[in-house]
């Protein structure tokens, strides 16, 4: 069959000597776990043009939409807004796009929800993984460069339009600061300066963080600016989800500093949610830049 | 030439050879304590371990030839990895891991000519000290569900009857790491100091991974000072020698510390 594992076979190959790297062992001795290709066969088989008539398979599955990171003195942020559509559809209210990935980085994804959590779920225990097995974690280029190598895993899945791509951010201890990775389908890994945004909402959350982001904020301020920069991007883009009062579901927010990964609580997401939302009532458009003119000679 | 040996010789000559490597090192234990469970062994290395995490509650704790255990180590760590991640993290338990583990060593046992000379223990915290699990299992792939304590390797019975005099139920961590150290250097000529102890926890209710390393950080520090004095009065009258007496003051709990307390 096929669905145990255990059996004489996968024993012998947990006793064998070889990898610290789970998706490794896995591809090794449990192919048909892993996502993807190799482990979704039977939809592999449906081929490229999967999908009933002109709908591609990724127009029939939900899609998560925006996350936001930014750089502060501390460490790093990173937020995502709660919705997940389907079409025209509001696939989900309350979905969770942003992760502890382990003790010093997180990660969140956009792009179909299945592939995209998929991803992260084998991310994180990938480097759970590593460090139980190794005594030690992986450097964050490391973390970064392993995550790059499973969306580049995803490569066929995206040609079928299961397109998902994560955000990467941690805290490097060699640099006494928090980084930030984006990366393209393919597998391409960007470092990021200072702040990125990706999915559906980013064009717009980026132009606001752009404006509102300051070298070296507090952890409040970089909040503050998170919480914006995903209000706008709901403010434009109809895919990304804005404050849900009424419900209680707010942006979920992950900051990473020397002391590790901290999920901000609810109640307190809801504090600076109610901020961000009071602040609109009296200037929808949000906080403005200063604006310095020409120099009166 | 070949010659007839009975399986019962056979059998017989593989379980003593594999004690024999298993009382060659030094002394492993395992206690719960009120807040969950403590793993303690003399081990000078600080890079090659005895104690190890295997998943988000079980821990690993093994005396024996170290590249024998090792390789069970990792190979606990990947069955339960997959495991988790095949079904749900809370499907993976410390009674199937060491059924499985069982599996393996019973195997090896019989059908190969050098048993593994190891002996080690799964334990599992729980949502209270009674849903503790602690699974012991032999070189030959016998399992005993123990209670309270384990102690294993070196000399495992006289540290098994200092430690009986000692345990009570709903012990401190710090109490618990007392009775430990003081059953251990007081089954053994030589005294333990804190840098050659490898001490490892399963905190209960921590989120996530409960397992945490203590050797080396300032909590170990404070926790072997806050224990010292309970045992320091008895095992500084006559060191190993005098051990009974010592065990016995120990183990009468707050009112023989006191008492200690006074005489320093």
């Amino acid at each position: 069959m096929g669905s145990d594992y255990f059996g004489g076979q996968f024993t012998a190959a947990c006793l064998r000597a070889g990898t610290s790297s789970f998706a490794d062992f896995l591809a090794d001795s449990a192919p048909g776990l892993l996502p993807g290709p190799a482990g979704a066969a039977g939809a592999g088989a449906a081929g490229p043009a999967a999908g009933s008539g002109d709908r591609s398979l990724g127009d029939q599955v939900p899609h998560g939409t925006t996350i936001v990171a930014a750089d502060f003195a501390d460490g790093v942020i990173m937020a995502g807004d709660r919705r997940s559509v389907l079409g025209n559809m509001i696939a989900q209210r309350d979905i969770e796009k942003v992760f502890r990935s382990d003790d010093y980085s997180c990660v969140g994804f956009s792009g179909v929800a299945g592939v995209g959590l998929e991803l992260v779920r084998l991310f994180q225990l990938e480097l759970e993984h590593y460090e139980k097995l190794e005594g030690r974690a992986l450097s964050l280029e490391g973390k970064a460069n392993r995550l790059g190598n499973f969306v580049r895993g995803n490569l066929g899945g995206a040609m079928q339009g299961l397109i998902a791509v994560p955000l990467f951010a941690g805290y490097d201890p060699e640099a006494g600061q928090g980084r930030i990775f984006s990366y393209d389908v393919a597998g391409g890994r960007y470092e990021e300066r200072k702040f990125h945004a990706i999915g559906s909402g980013s064009v717009f959350a980026r132009g606001a963080l752009k404006k509102l982001y300051i070298d070296d904020m507090s952890a409040g301020d970089a909040i503050m600016a998170c919480m914006h920069a995903l209000y706008d991007a709901a403010d434009e883009d109809s895919a990304t989800g804005g404050p849900d009062l009424t419900r209680r579901i707010y942006p979920m927010v992950a900051t990473v500093t020397a002391d590790g990964f901290e999920l901000l609580p609810e109640a307190e997401a809801g504090r600076y949610t109610q901020a961000v939302v009071d602040e609109r009532m009296s200037s929808p458009g949000g906080p403005t830049a200063p604006l310095s003119g020409p120099q009166d000679s | 030439m070949p010659f007839y040996v009975s399986p019962e010789q056979q059998m017989k000559d593989k379980a003593d050879y594999a004690r024999k490597g298993i009382a060659r090192g030094r002394s492993g234990v395992v206690i719960q304590y009120d807040q969950g469970i403590l793993f303690v062994a003399p081990n000078p290395s600080r890079a090659l371990h005895k104690i190890s995490e295997i998943y988000d509650r079980i821990a690993f704790a093994a005396v024996g030839r170290y590249n024998e255990f090792e390789n069970l180590r990792v190979a606990g760590v990947r069955y339960a990895d997959v495991r988790g991640y095949q079904y749900d993290r809370g499907d993976v338990t410390a009674r199937g891991l060491a059924n499985w583990y069982a599996q393996i060593l019973g195997t090896v046992f019989t059908e190969s000519n050098k048993p593994l000379e190891v002996e080690f223990v799964v334990a599992e915290v729980g949502e209270s000290p009674d849903l503790d699990q602690i699974y012991r299992i032999f070189f030959d792939g016998s399992v005993q569900d123990e209670h309270g304590f384990v102690a294993m390797g070196g000399q495992a019975e006289q540290v098994t009857s200092a430690l009986k005099e000692r345990y009570e139920d709903g012990l401190t961590l710090a109490g618990a790491l007392g009775a430990v150290t003081a059953s251990l250097s007081g089954s053994s000529d030589e005294d333990i100091t804190t840098g050659q102890l490898e001490v490892g926890i399963l905190a209960r209710g921590r989120a996530h991974r409960s397992f945490r390393r203590l050797t080396g950080t300032p909590q170990l520090e404070r926790l072997l000072a806050e224990a010292r004095p309970a045992d320091a009065g008895p095992a500084g009258n006559g060191s190993a020698g005098n051990g009974s007496a010592g065990n016995g003051s120990g183990g009468n709990g707050s009112g023989g510390n006191g008492g200690g307390g006074q005489g320093g």
